[in-house]
């Protein structure tokens, strides 16, 4: 699969299809998207990569660890159902706020850390398997 | 009051834990002189827990606090209660781990793990502590459980050695399958007296004694209690857990832990006690391992081997006379219990500090280290004096008073008496040959030129050994104050105890105790020809029941084996046609047996588009079917999915659709990268009848599905929960995506759930694939395979 057309574009696919990623996890909450199907995304983005110049260079890119970013993921969303507990709600009990930056209302809550979490475990671990099968 | 208490208690509570965190850094700072700094966490729970002293003597009855909630619609709950019996048990637990802290820090210097030692102690402490503080029947097993796994962690902490952790293991075996009991009995209890609370219960009178299951409950129980407090037949954890270093065995597994099982039977003792099973089971089995146990110590030549069988004889005394439900004989057990710790924790150090100075800990190998070594050796002779029940030591008035509740008329009573009698006085041979043979007598050269112990090493044994002389100097507080209090717990009235240094009455109980004395002498004496008897029946007492223990290990893991051999092919074609016949079952039978089978849909009436697509998926299916290559019926699966994520699309499920894409095009780089990595073949052929097969599991599954989503669109939808979804994902949930906040937020807990799955899977496909090359990956696998079996062979050499 190394052809130069091939090796040349890839770097340039996949990293717009990581912003597109981040894009789809982001808008999720609103419109069609989410974690899952950004993590899914985001994967393929790597799965790619690594298809086109080995993956040497993908776990480079990644620099950690995908076992770790699926973990890091469930850590985070786990923690943020934790986060109600300080203010004596059940678990994962939604927690938001709508602060202005720059001018801008921006809704952060705890679900949207949630999804975030979500996309690091899908992207994580299937990266992980990809790379692993991909690895010669 | 109670709100007051309950912030200090828990901060005591959760002291133990917060040093098993620190410990570690701590002594990589300051070295093993950590330990000063360490004892100042137990010590503080003591002084803490001191002034309770007054308030649960004064008022009788205990304080009782809820700090936690956790699940109140089943009674489950954090909650603590301090009464006489919790009392006591919890100063003994802080105030002789004060002690063995600052002895591990002399025993366990210049260890690698000294750290880790530090950290593992502390957590048991804290179990410990919390397994007498839990009031709620459920706190009570958690922290049960704590205490076995910690132990388990300390007997094998040299695990390094094939017995540290064969004995560890078995220590975690037994007390883990006594747990599984008590957690039954304590839910049996719960069941039959409603409440989960152990303080509510124990003002419930004759609630559990008039349940017809009050049998099998007390077994359950039971089997709790004796497991953990070694009682025979399960004693021979308790001398296998010796192969701890001697911190351990002096705190566990003589002083605290091994008393939990004794500590259970008195919680219990007021609403279980005093019946006639509860009258015959506990008063036989704790003499068996009394006699048993003393005898054995005598037989040994290890000094700790000598002190492990007499702590499993102190416990069997303690059952028996918890179990004749008398209120003199219970008191005698608590002040027992009470002089016991203070005795055998000291004994423990002393044999540690002459194994750590002079080298070995072999009797017959040591001597004449008086000079050498006087103020361990005054230490031991105080323990041997509080051991042997000898005037004016606590373990005295203990003799006394068991021998007051033991003594009766009946045969029952003079048996008892009999045994009593017997293991007082084989223990009090014990006792001394442990103290005496060890220093007096020709000096010995011993493996290390001994010398007498550092402070750290000696601080523990003297003090414990001066307080068993210091109890009887201040016996009234002792007496009213701390162990009546605990008996009057126990056994529910309010009974008298005199302690002091003229409590001495000459009565029939005094002359039983000159008798023991007089025997315990001549045991002493008579030492090693004790050790050359044979003995036959009470050596298969003592010693049957662990290799017992092996057989059913090694029978258990072949049985197992066989098991696996049969149901694990390891035939990836087998499981997954187990698999899809078991779903295919699972869709249809039930449908057929309770006829539900859907009716014939009419013919549907589409759009031209929507025609297309579901060709398309027929000619993906097709395509699939006729496929020469592997490669090629890959894709042809691709081409399918995506006609289905096609109509998703169609039927307004956007994101469903949008995910189905994703999935198909990642299932088929996947499965492609598979196949490359396992080398199969180019082309599938399989033979005739295993096609037939293949197809007719394929048209079930398919059959299956088909009907389960007919039958499902066939019948009423009920729009409850899409109704809620769709009214409050905006106003409540701040998304216009309604999949989305379901999947985030209104069922997130079930996201949690499946991300938990997949970052299972991944780590399990991570290690699966570890060290595989492309060509290794067939080798591999059958090599691993192997080396399983190898290794369960070999366990079952290592268990015969």
């Amino acid at each position: 699969m190394q052809t130069l057309i091939f090796r040349t574009t890839a770097p340039f696919l996949a990293a717009l299809m990581i912003l597109f990623s981040i894009f789809v996890t982001l808008r999720g909450h609103n419109d069609p998207g989410g974690g899952f199907i950004g993590g899914l995304i985001a994967a393929s983005a790597f799965m790619m990569y690594g298809i086109a110049a080995g993956v040497e260079y993908v776990r480079r890119a990644l620099y950690f660890h995908p076992i770790s970013v699926a973990a890091f993921g469930l850590v985070l969303s786990s923690g943020s159902g934790l986060l109600s507990m300080f203010e004596a709600q059940p678990f994962m009990t939604s927690q938001w706020t709508f602060p202005t930056i720059m001018g801008v209302e921006v809704a952060i809550s705890t679900p949207m850390f949630f999804d975030i979490g979500v996309y690091l475990v899908v992207m994580g671990s299937l990266t992980s398997i990809a790379l692993k099968l991909e690895e010669e | 009051m109670a709100l007051e208490f309950g912030g200090g208690l828990n901060l005591a509570l959760a002291t133990p834990f917060a040093a098993a965190v620190v410990a570690p850094y701590l002594k990589r700072l300051m070295g093993h002189n950590v330990a000063w700094l360490l004892a100042l966490m137990p010590a503080g729970i003591f002084v803490y827990l001191c002034q309770f002293i007054g308030t649960v003597a004064t008022s009788g009855h205990g304080v009782h606090i809820t700090p936690l909630e956790w699940l109140p619609q089943y009674g489950i709950q954090y909650s603590l209660f301090v009464d006489g019996l919790s009392l006591v048990f919890a100063l003994l637990i802080s105030g002789i781990g004060t002690l063995i802290i600052l002895y591990s820090g002399g025993y366990m210097k210049g260890h690698a793990d000294q750290g880790r030692f530090f950290s593992f102690m502390f957590l048991f402490m804290g179990s410990m502590i919390g397994v007498v503080l839990a009031d709620n029947l459920m706190t009570l097993f958690i922290y049960w459980e704590l205490t076995s796994i910690t132990s388990f962690l300390l007997i094998g902490f040299n695990h390094k050695e094939e017995r540290s952790r064969r004995a560890a293991l078995q220590a975690l075996i037994v007390t883990g399958g006594g747990g599984l009991a008590l957690l039954a009995g304590l839910l049996m209890m719960y069941q039959a007296g409603g409440t989960m609370e152990m303080s509510e219960l124990l003002t419930r009178g004759d609630v559990l004694r008039d349940n017809g299951h009050y049998g099998a409950m007390l077994l359950l129980i039971l089997g709790g209690a004796f497991t953990k407090s070694a009682q025979f037949p399960f004693h021979y954890w308790l001398r296998n857990a010796m192969e701890a270093p001697t911190p351990v065995s002096a705190y566990l597994h003589s002083a605290t832990m091994v008393k939990a099982g004794v500590y259970l039977l008195m919680r219990v003792h007021p609403v279980m006690g005093d019946t006639t099973l509860w009258m015959t089971i506990l008063p036989i089995f704790g003499a068996i391992t009394l006699i048993m146990g003393t005898w054995m110590s005598l037989r040994q030549t290890d000094l700790k081997l000598t002190l492990a069988y007499t702590t499993i004889a102190s416990l069997g005394l303690l059952v028996m006379l918890v179990g004749t439900s008398n209120e003199t004989a219970i008191t005698g057990a608590v002040v027992y219990l009470f002089a016991h710790a203070l005795f055998k924790g000291g004994f423990f150090m002393i044999v540690g500090t002459i194994d750590h100075e002079a080298g070995t800990r072999d009797v017959t190998r040591l001597g004449g280290l008086r000079n050498a070594m006087p103020v361990s050796f005054y230490a031991a002779v105080a323990c041997a004096l509080s051991m042997g029940g000898i005037w004016p030591f606590i373990g005295f008035i203990a003799k006394e008073e068991m021998y007051l509740g033991l003594l009766g008329t009946n045969l029952p009573a003079l048996l008892l008496t009999l045994a009593a009698v017997l293991g007082n006085a084989m223990m009090f041979g014990a006792a001394f040959v442990v103290a005496l043979k060890p220093f007096l007598g020709e000096e010995v050269h011993t493996p290390k030129h001994a010398h007498e112990g550092p402070v750290l090493l000696v601080a523990g044994p003297v003090t414990l050994a001066s307080l068993g002389l210091l109890a009887m100097l201040f016996g009234d507080f002792v007496g009213a104050e701390l162990l009546r209090p605990m008996a009057n717990a126990v056994h529910g009235h309010h009974g008298h105890l005199q302690i002091g240094i003229g409590a001495v009455h000459v009565n029939f109980a005094f002359m039983l105790s000159l008798i023991t004395i007089a025997l315990g002498v001549g045991f002493y004496f008579r030492y090693e020809a004790i050790r050359s008897t044979r003995g036959v029946l009470i050596r298969t007492l003592g010693e049957g029941p662990d290799s017992f223990f092996d057989i059913f290990i090694a029978g258990l893991v072949r049985f197992s084996a066989r098991t696996m051999r049969l149901l694990q092919s390891g035939n990836m074609e087998v499981y997954l046609a187990a698999t899809f016949a078991t779903i295919a079952l699972a869709l249809i039978v039930p449908m057929i047996v309770f006829d539900e089978l859907p009716d014939w849909p009419q013919f549907p009436d589409l759009y031209i588009y929507e025609w297309s697509t579901l060709g398309l998926a027929v000619v993906g299916l097709y395509a699939l079917i006729v496929a020469k290559t592997r490669l090629t019926a890959i894709v042809s699966l691709g081409i399918q999915g995506f006609a289905v994520a096609l109509i998703f699309l169609l039927f307004g499920a956007p994101d469903l659709s949008f995910t189905q894409f994703m999935v198909e095009t990642l299932a088929v780089v996947i499965i492609a990268l598979i196949m490359n990595r396992l080398s199969l073949k180019e082309h599938d052929k399989r033979p005739p009848q295993q096609v037939m097969v293949d197809a007719s599991l394929s048209i079930l599954v398919g059959l299956g599905f088909c009907l389960l989503l007919m039958s499902v669109t066939q019948g009423a939808f009920d729009r409850h929960l899409s109704d809620f979804f769709t009214d409050y994902s905006r106003v409540i949930a701040h998304g216009r995506n309604i999949v989305n906040v379901i999947i985030v937020d209104f069922r997130g807990f079930d996201t949690l759930g499946e991300i938990a799955v997949v970052t299972i899977t991944a780590l399990c496909v991570h290690t699966l694939t570890l060290g595989t090359g492309r060509s290794g990956l067939k080798s591999k696998f059958f090599k691993n395979k192997s080396s399983g079996f190898d290794e369960a062979t070999s366990g079952q050499k290592g268990a015969e």
